[in-house]
């Protein structure tokens, strides 16, 4: 960025740490912006005359008589329609080789919405996915991470849901991506013909670390942008937030600052609601819808991030192995979406939270039964049978590669309950077995007719 | 009264919300400040001071900010405003008035009134002149939402006074003069219906604070029977995330026997407060047949918003409810949650760069939690009435673990404990209330024993322990079952099982959205509990263990279709009928 006329340069750092240059300067506002060498660096402490500075970039190199230039204020993005479609990085310049985005400057980390003036969410987002359109329905103005091993394939999947989730804008915000990571969305997003509706702001591997704490604050400053300004269902996506976390920890364990439990700043909790409430229903009719994803170190959830993330965010989303199917399913158990009441049975299908429960417990009566075989223990009829239908339960909704529509999965629920067990067994409520039952052939017509031959004999 | 002068002083450095102040003359702890930005004022709060240096946490964000902007001090705490129409309000953690706020982002330095000031109201009088009076005395009342709201004497005049003159049955402002009192030297003071008190300074202008000793009814049967609450109780609630911390807080706030409920929320997900506010206009109120927003007053200070303020909030909540507990009110005050408070606590200390205690939570966390709690009870006020604060304060321990120092520390400092379990919640077993590992102290009071025995039934406090008993028990056999295998057990354990499970299906377990099911009144949950003990002292005879889950589910089914009905209607008693048949075909005389 180029030096402008009124601006005074400083070349006298007084010290210098891994993170941070300090200096003596007057007049500079907390949380403004800085360049150092080149380097992009913020206000982080000012204790007298002297000025702390956070180098984005890492200090390496720095000389104590470094050309220190301060903006005058803090880090903005300039928001626009220009901005869809486009790529930038941490900073909000252009990583893509276009010009730079003109329009009207945005501090970043704007003021959060009046409680009061928020609308209850309650406009449903189909994925396609029944794992999460069946089970845990997602709503716009939600909040909900991926809570995923390194292994699993969260970025597939979330990719999945930013296509067809029918949201206007899709923004992500990448921390820590893996140049191949990058690559993937722009390939995915370029094949689906859905670049115009994407902003991307993007951290990668190679970039330095504490940059990555710019990115959701951008993101979200261009979410907002276009649904309070525009109006919009802006889809916000944002991988990986554990990485998010961990810059954190660097920047406050460089600051000699009383790190809290697994090492995190104590103002975690804080950091993190600050980012996730940003996803909100307006008045107007725009909404924020944010998917994260937080990785979790051998699937623990009580270390500190994704505790927190819990406490924060309006359910999870788990993704495992089902070794029976050999595919990735979206475990039913201990994935949760708070929000789903507000939509299911009201603006889907009547049947659905009865499908919904009912298979989830039957799912469950299997993997009972799973554990009495491991156990040595004899098999009863009903947990073969249960055992059967969590297969096809599986294969049939729980797996990701699956894409149909709510109604067509509430079908294939019935038919399952129809062809493995009984109405009794299924205990729905009468009224909508009766409009729901499948007629063809199942499981109790088998029963009862053999029963008749056998009468018969 | 002459005019003071206050100290001024000169922003010196920033970190974060902490800023250091020079000052230029004398602040007092706590005092309050308005840090003078472009035009806006920041509103912040001494917490340390040193030598001419006060270290002050601003409520707002402090981007922006530089060194030698101008601070001006107040010369008083932070304050709430008192005075009818706090109800139905929704406050954020320094008392604006969320509602009246403009647009739909919060501004930095906006602060709205807490009361309507132009609001007319039927003031009554209750005194008349010549009457000796003294902070806290009852002088005049309003309707407020079909509650008598006490007009009194302002909590902070010390001493005694005589009514110099007052006004008659009429209209009046909140800040209208309603009355002149004067003091011993004939210095007359007006009196208007509000009046302000700093939130961390606790009113106690009562006769006497004794032992709690009413039972508060909630409607919540694992709570009531088992692990009772006293009117001017305290209790908290921990419980891992998704263990239904949310439906119980809501049925409570729903169904105690309160005349006033304040929801603190604090720092908690904005979408839940929306649903606060959304549904709480809606919701009747079953003790008054009106709307239970009438009597609530909401404090809601999202996760989102500043840090400083989340805990202010909790103060904030707690003065107001001391407010109306100053009328003679019962008053029910829900915080949720807790440890976000304490949380808070621990970003500023950390700012500070205090020794850090446990987890990095300030040293005197338990300290601070246990003073607080210490502000609900139950008092007799100094015209012999009794009004009372019921406090109820949620925690949310990192990790789903006990030992955390929030949840340790509030151990120490309530007297209710109500474990949500998330095994049970993972059975769908709601309200998710572990029955065992929750406690009551207040059981164990022999005000509080005498006066359940007097009031339900004369065995009542013998039979909880019956209860608990049957369920300890249960547990175990139902742990030998696990090991030993369903026939490598006596078919008594299988028996013994059985019975705890009836209490869990029948007593702790309740529908909380169920119309008759969501709320038990203490008279019900007698009758039901005898009908189960009576149930749980029958002998009964098997020939072989699978008999046994399938004739108690029988048993189970009337019991649960009893608590569906309405109390001793035909379909009630009906079931009731069927359920003594079923226990006569097994039973053993």
């Amino acid at each position: 960025m180029e030096t402008q006329a009124f601006q005074k340069i400083y070349t006298r750092i007084t010290s210098i740490t891994k993170a941070t240059c300090s200096l003596k300067a007057a007049g500079v506002g907390y949380e403004e912006l800085a360049v150092i060498n080149g380097k992009l660096a913020q206000v982080v402490k000012v204790i007298g005359g002297e000025v702390t500075l956070q180098v984005f970039g890492g200090t390496e190199g720095i000389p104590t008589n470094a050309e220190v230039v301060f903006h005058g204020k803090p880090p903005v993005l300039n928001v626009s329609d220009e901005l869809s479609g486009r790529f930038y990085n941490s900073f909000g310049h252009p990583i893509d080789g276009g010009p730079e985005v003109e329009g009207e400057e945005r501090e970043i980390g704007g003021p959060t919405v009046n409680p009061v003036r928020r609308q209850q969410p309650s406009e449903l987002i189909a994925t396609g996915i029944a794992g999460i359109d069946l089970n845990n329905t997602l709503v716009s103005g939600q909040k909900i991470p991926f809570f995923a091993d390194p292994d699993q394939p969260y970025n597939q999947v979330m990719a999945m849901v930013a296509l067809r989730a029918k949201a206007d804008k899709i923004i992500l915000g990448g921390m820590g991506l893996t140049n191949d990571d990058y690559l993937f969305f722009k390939n995915v997003f370029d094949q689906a013909g859905a670049l115009d509706r994407i902003v991307s702001f993007v951290n990668s591997t190679e970039d330095p670390p504490v940059e990555r704490l710019l990115v959701p604050d951008m993101a979200l400053t261009a979410a907002e942008y276009f649904a309070v300004d525009k109006n919009q269902d802006v889809l916000v996506l944002l991988t990986d937030m554990t990485l998010y976390a961990d810059a954190l920890a660097i920047v406050s364990n460089r600051m000699d600052q009383i790190p809290s439990k697994d090492s995190m700043p104590g103002s975690l909790y804080s950091d993190l609601a600050r980012i996730y409430e940003k996803a909100v229903q307006f008045p107007e009719g725009g909404s924020i819808t944010i998917v994260a994803v937080t990785t979790l170190s051998g699937g623990d959830i009580t270390h500190s991030i994704p505790d927190n993330t819990g406490y924060i965010t309006e359910g999870q989303l788990f993704l495992r192995k089902d070794t029976d199917i050999g595919k990735v399913i979206v475990d039913p158990f201990r994935s949760l979406s708070r929000l789903k009441q507000l939509v299911i049975g009201k603006k889907t299908r009547e049947d659905h939270p009865s499908v919904m429960n009912t298979a989830v417990r039957l799912f469950a009566d299997a993997s009972n039964a799973k554990t009495k075989l491991e156990n040595g223990f004899d098999l009863t009829d009903y947990d073969e049978r249960s055992l059967e239908f969590a297969k096809e339960y599986s294969r049939k909704l729980l797996a990701i590669d699956v894409n149909i529509d709510i109604d067509e999965m509430l079908d294939t629920g019935w038919e399952l309950f129809n062809k493995f067990f009984t109405k009794a067994e299924v205990g729905i409520k009468e009224e909508l077995v009766k409009k729901y039952w499948p007629e063809e052939e199942g499981f109790e017509d088998k029963k009862s007719e053999k029963k008749e031959t056998e009468e018969e004999a | 009264m002459e005019e003071k002068v206050y100290t001024k002083g000169k922003v010196k450095s920033i970190i974060a919300n902490l800023v250091i102040v020079e000052i230029d003359g004398p602040v007092s702890q706590n005092e309050i400040c308005y840090i003078k930005l472009h035009g806006t004022d920041l509103m912040a709060e001494v917490i340390k001071i040193n030598g001419n240096m006060a270290y002050v946490q601003v409520f707002e964000s402090t981007r922006s900010l530089s060194i030698d902007k101008e601070v001006e001090f107040t010369g008083h705490m932070l304050e709430v405003t008192l005075g009818p129409g706090l109800l139905s309000r929704n406050y954020d953690g320094l008392q604006n008035d969320l509602n009246t706020m403009e647009g739909i982002f919060l501004k930095k330095g906006e602060y709205t009134k807490a009361l309507d000031e132009s609001k007319k109201w039927d003031f009554k009088p209750l005194l008349k002149e010549g009457d000796r009076v003294e902070a806290g005395s009852w002088l005049g009342e309003v309707d407020e939402n079909h509650q008598s709201h006490k007009i009194m004497v302002p909590f902070k005049m010390q001493g005694s006074y005589k009514v110099k003159s007052i006004e008659e049955k009429g209209t009046f402002t909140v800040k209208d003069t309603i009355a002149v009192i004067s003091d011993a030297e004939g210095n007359a003071f007006p009196i208007t219906m509000t009046q302000n008190w700093p939130v961390k300074v606790p009113i106690k202008v009562y006769e006497s604070k004794p032992r709690p000793y009413r039972l508060l009814e909630t409607g919540v049967r694992t709570i009531d029977t088992l692990n009772p609450i006293t009117e001017g109780g305290t209790g908290f609630i921990p419980g891992p995330f998704g263990s239904g911390k949310t439906v119980l807080q809501h049925a409570l706030s729903k169904q105690a026997e309160a005349d006033i409920v304040i929801v603190a929320a604090c720092g908690e997900r904005a979408n839940e407060v929306v649903e606060i506010f959304t549904e709480f206009p809606e919701l009747d109120d079953p003790r008054t047949g009106r709307k239970l927003m009438e009597r609530t007053t909401i404090i809601a200070n999202t996760s989102n918003m500043p840090v400083a303020a989340r805990e202010a909030s909790v103060y904030t909540a707690m003065t107001i409810a001391e407010y109306y507990r100053q009328m003679a009110l019962k008053v029910l005050l829900l915080a949720d949650s807790t440890s976000r408070w304490a949380q808070a606590l621990r970003e500023m200390s950390n700012r500070m760069e205090e020794l850090p205690g446990p987890d990095a939570y300030p040293m005197d966390l338990t300290a601070i939690i246990a003073s607080f709690y210490a502000r609900a009870g139950y008092v007799y006020l100094n015209n012999d009435e009794s009004g009372s604060i019921t406090f109820i304060g949620t925690v949310s321990p990192a990790g789903g673990n006990l030992k955390e120092p929030v949840t340790e520390a509030t151990k120490k400092a309530a007297r209710c404990f109500y474990a949500l379990s998330q095994q049970r919640a993972d059975s769908k077993r709601y309200p998710a209330i572990d029955p065992i590992d929750s406690y009551s102290k207040y059981l164990e009071y022999d005000e509080v024993k005498k006066y359940l025995n007097e009031h339900i039934d004369e065995k009542w406090t013998d039979n909880i322990e019956t209860v608990k008993d049957i369920l300890i028990r249960g547990r175990e056999t139902s742990e030998q079952i696990d090991i030993l295998g369903d026939d490598g057990v006596p078919i008594d354990y299988h028996i013994t099982y059985w019975k705890s499970e009836i209490i869990d299906f029948v007593i702790l377990q309740q529908d909380a959205f169920d119309d008759i099911d969501g709320s038990t009144p203490i008279d019900r949950q007698k009758y039901m509990l005898d009908k189960i003990l009576k149930i749980c002292h029958v002998d009964f005879e098997f020939d072989s263990f699978e008999d046994t889950a399938e004739y108690f589910k029988r048993i189970i089914n009337e019991l649960k279709q009893m608590n569906y009905s309405e109390f001793e209607s035909d379909k009630f008693k009906n079931h009731e009928k069927q359920l003594e048949k079923i226990i006569e075909e097994r039973k053993v005389d």
